[in-house]
């Protein structure tokens, strides 16, 4: 399931990569991507945190984005 | 069933859109920012209460590299139901220090990172290498990690006992501004856990003290310790997307698979809501939502003693589903308050986690009252604190 749909992220890319791409957002026109409540990781020591205890209270892992060490929560 | 089947279709609408999205294909390449954070965090749920410090300190050396150190300290006080089953209430302390790096060359980032994690019965090391580069004037940011772990297992009543895991992880992200208003997100990660050395009927994945139940042919049932198999490999895909509201607020959506080799499917689904209040304030409110299938070799109660190859009863292997509801603050200090820094701030977060396990029994009921197996099913309920002070300088 997982891998079929990155299959499908991957052709899709492959697609899009065929016709040139100009920057379609200025970079004058960035303000509100650049303001602090578009940050997906806004505090890391708190973020990290919390996947700490999904990572411990829940099978899943990863694709979260963040980079986990062991942390014996087996 | 039916929930689990409607939190999958809004999953994978949203995949779907995201990919779409993404396909037509965050940020400059820039180092992060200066900063100190201070935290203290606290987890009280289940019987278990585990609190801590957090430090994390990020300088930057001259104009192309940043270094980070990081301190985190768990301090566990369990009588968790696994805990009351089957051993004594303990305490313990965990210890974990990072440091990492991050190089900086024209639009690439490269970064290096070692953390240590010790504890009475647990050892591990991880060690992190990533690179991201950004395209297309900054529109799009392409990135690729690996971790390598060496992990050492023991157990505090038997010192001869030592179990040597080694985890891989290999990640690749896609990060992109699609519009003015719309930034997005995409991960892959792909990791596997291997014990080394072990003989056919060892593991070094279930936590050694724990057991699983099996009937006993008397209308009771006995335990035995817990057997999983050696490897496990997991694959999960991650899609974030953060919207800029039509005034000064912002929405947040992240949907994630999870599936590995022992069988466990996962989803879920998070929507967070971020508004800033006056020029001092940001108030957070969030909802999340997860749903898992249990492992193949999972069992609340065997049907005898060695009833398969493989045997778990941990709760986290086992099928649930959860809801999180999160509130949280942060308070911008005016500036010159706190001398030395440009910018600090004070924030307080509280999270409620509820889960509900369709397969996991509260096996501390008396016997007397409750055959075998018709035990009431297991619910959580856990309170999470996160309170931090950050000095930007």
């Amino acid at each position: 399931m997982i891998l079929r749909t990155l299959f499908i992220l991957t052709l899709l890319l492959s697609v899009a990569a065929c016709s040139p791409i100009k920057p379609w957002v200025k970079p004058y026109e960035r303000q509100k991507i650049a303001d602090q409540i578009m940050s997906f990781e806004r505090d890391p020591i708190a973020d990290s945190y919390l996947h700490h205890v999904y990572d411990a209270r829940e099978a899943a892992r990863g694709g979260d984005g963040a980079s986990g060490g062991g942390c014996g929560c087996n | 069933m039916a929930h689990r089947e409607a939190v999958v279709a809004v999953i994978n609408r949203f995949l779907f859109l995201a990919l779409m999205l993404t396909s037509a294909l965050l940020q400059a390449a820039v180092l992060p920012d200066e900063r100190i954070d201070v935290l203290y965090h606290g987890y009280d749920g289940g019987g278990a209460e585990i609190k801590g410090p957090s430090i994390l300190v990020r300088k930057n050396l001259g104009a192309s590299v940043s270094v980070a150190a990081n301190y985190y300290v768990d301090m566990v006080s369990s009588a968790s139901i696994d805990v009351e089953a089957t051993a004594s209430p303990y305490t313990e302390e965990r210890k974990e220090n990072g440091i990492s790096g991050q190089y900086l060359i024209d639009r690439s980032t490269i970064s290096l990172g070692y953390t240590r994690s010790k504890e009475s019965d647990y050892d591990a090391l991880t060690y992190t290498f990533g690179i991201n580069q950004s395209f297309f004037g900054d529109l799009t940011t392409l990135g690729f990690g690996v971790s390598f772990g060496e992990d050492v297992v023991g157990q505090n009543t038997d010192p001869t006992y030592e179990r040597n895991l080694e985890r891989r992880k290999y990640s690749v992200n896609a990060s992109q501004i699609l519009t003015k208003n719309l930034l997005a997100s995409l991960s892959f990660d792909s990791g596997s856990d291997q014990c080394l050395n072990l003989t056919q009927d060892q593991s070094c994945l279930n936590n050694p003290y724990r057991s699983v139940r099996y009937l006993s042919g008397t209308g009771g049932y006995l335990y035995q310790s817990e057997l999983y198999p050696q490897t496990r490999n997991s694959d999960a895909l991650g899609v974030r997307a953060i919207y800029y509201l039509p005034y000064r607020a912002s929405l947040r959506l992240e949907a994630r698979q999870f599936s590995d080799s022992w069988g466990i499917e996962s989803d879920n689904v998070e929507l967070r809501y971020l508004h800033p209040y006056r020029e001092q304030w940001l108030i957070e409110v969030k909802y999340r939502i997860y749903e898992q299938t249990g492992a193949d070799f999972y069992s609340d109660l065997f049907p005898y003693r060695d009833a398969q190859n493989f045997l778990a009863r941990d709760k986290e292997l086992s099928p649930f589903s959860s809801t999180t509801f999160g509130l949280g603050v942060t308070y911008k200090v005016p500036a010159g308050v706190i001398p030395w820094f440009e910018k600090s701030t004070a924030n307080l977060y509280w999270d409620r986690f509820d889960i509900d396990y369709d397969d996991f029994r509260d096996a501390r009921v008396s016997s007397t009252d409750y055959a075998a197996g018709e035990e009431p099913l297991y619910s959580l309920q856990a309170d999470v604190i996160r309170f931090y002070l950050s000095f930007w300088f």
